[in-house]
C-alpha cells in the first residue's frame, strides 16, 4: 500500500511530496533515538511528537511516512521543511492504538 | 572513485532545531554518489546521533566524512566534557540529558548505542575535561 492510498481511508494530507512510496510496516514512538535505532526503512512511523527533529528522524531513518495521531497539529514553518525534505506526513484524529489497529488492517 | 572524498561540517552547539544539518547533508552526498539506501541510512542515522551528542553535551564539535572506494569513515570530534565513563554511557537507557532535553524527544540513552548499532567499527577517544573523539567505519 502507498502513503498516498491512505488518504481514502481517513488520514489526512499534512506533507506529501512523495505519496507513491510503499509502506512496508508500522513503528510506533516519541523518542527519537529509540525510532532511530528500531524503525524499519520504508515504517510508517506514528507519533505525537511535532517538532524539527521529527522530521530530521523521518528523513535520516528513511520512514515511508510519518502519521500524527490524536489530531496533533503540526506548526506551518515545520510542514515547509518537511515538504523541502521529501517527508510525507499525514494525521489521524484517532488515538495511537485505534491508529495502529486501522494500519493493521489496511495493511493486512 | 579512486581519491576519497572529504565532507567536513561545523556542527553548531547552540542550535538544537538546526541539529541533523550536517547529517541530511551527507545523505544528500551519499545518495548522488549512488551509495546503496540503506548504507546511506545507517551512516545518516549514527552521525545524526553524533550531532545531537555534540549538541547537547559539547556545545558543538566538527564532523568529518571520508568516503572511499571500500568505506564510509565518519570523525566527530568536540572540546567538550568527556565522557567519565564508557561503559556506562554504552548502556542502552543510560543517559545525562537534562528534562528540557527530553522534552524534544531526546535524552532516551540510546545515543552511542545507535552509533555502535548501525556501524562496522566504532572507537570513543575521550578525556573528562578537554573533549572527546569518535571514528565510525561503514563498509561498503
Amino acid at each position: 500500500m502507498t502513503v498516498d492510498e491512505l488518504l481514502e481511508h481517513g488520514f489526512e494530507a499534512v506533507s506529501l511530496p512523495d505519496g507513491s512510496r510503499e509502506i512496508d510496516g508500522v513503528y510506533i514512538g516519541d523518542l527519537l533515538s529509540w525510532v532511530m535505532g528500531r524503525a524499519q526503512m520504508d515504517n510508517a512511523w506514528i507519533t505525537i511528537m511535532t517538532n524539527v527533529n521529527t522530521i530530521a528522524v523521518a528523513s535520516l531513518a528513511d520512514t515511508s511516512c510519518v502519521i500524527l495521531a490524536e489530531g496533533v497539529e503540526m506548526e506551518h514553518d515545520l510542514i515547509e521543511t518537511a515538504q523541502q525534505k521529501d517527508v510525507n506526513i499525514l494525521r489521524s484524529s484517532k488515538p495511537i492504538y485505534e491508529t495502529a489497529v486501522q494500519l493493521h488492517e489496511l495493511l493486512a | 572513485m579512486s581519491e576519497p572524498l572529504i565532507f567536513h561540517f561545523d556542527v553548531d552547539g547552540e542550535n538544537f532545531a538546526s541539529a541533523g544539518q550536517a547529517s541530511t547533508q551527507v545523505k544528500k552526498n551519499l545518495r548522488q554518489l549512488g551509495v546503496p539506501a540503506a548504507t546511506i541510512r545507517r551512516v545518516s542515522i549514527a552521525m545524526y546521533e553524533g550531532e545531537i551528542n555534540m549538541v547537547i553535551h559539547a556545545n558543538g564539535g566538527t564532523a568529518d566524512v571520508i568516503v572511499s572506494e571500500d568505506y564510509i569513515e565518519i570523525i566527530l570530534a568536540d572540546k567538550g566534557p568527556g565522557i567519565p565513563n564508557i561503559e556506562q554511557a554504552m548502556q542502552e537507557g543510560f543517559s545525562t540529558a537534562t528534562d528540557q532535553i527530553r522534552s524534544l524527544g531526546f535524552g532516551a540513552g540510546m545515543g552511542l548505542p545507535n552509533m555502535k548499532r548501525y556501524t562496522d567499527t566504532m572507537e570513543i577517544d575521550t578525556m573528562v575535561g578537554v573533549g572527546t573523539t569518535i571514528t565510525m567505519y561503514v563498509y561498503l
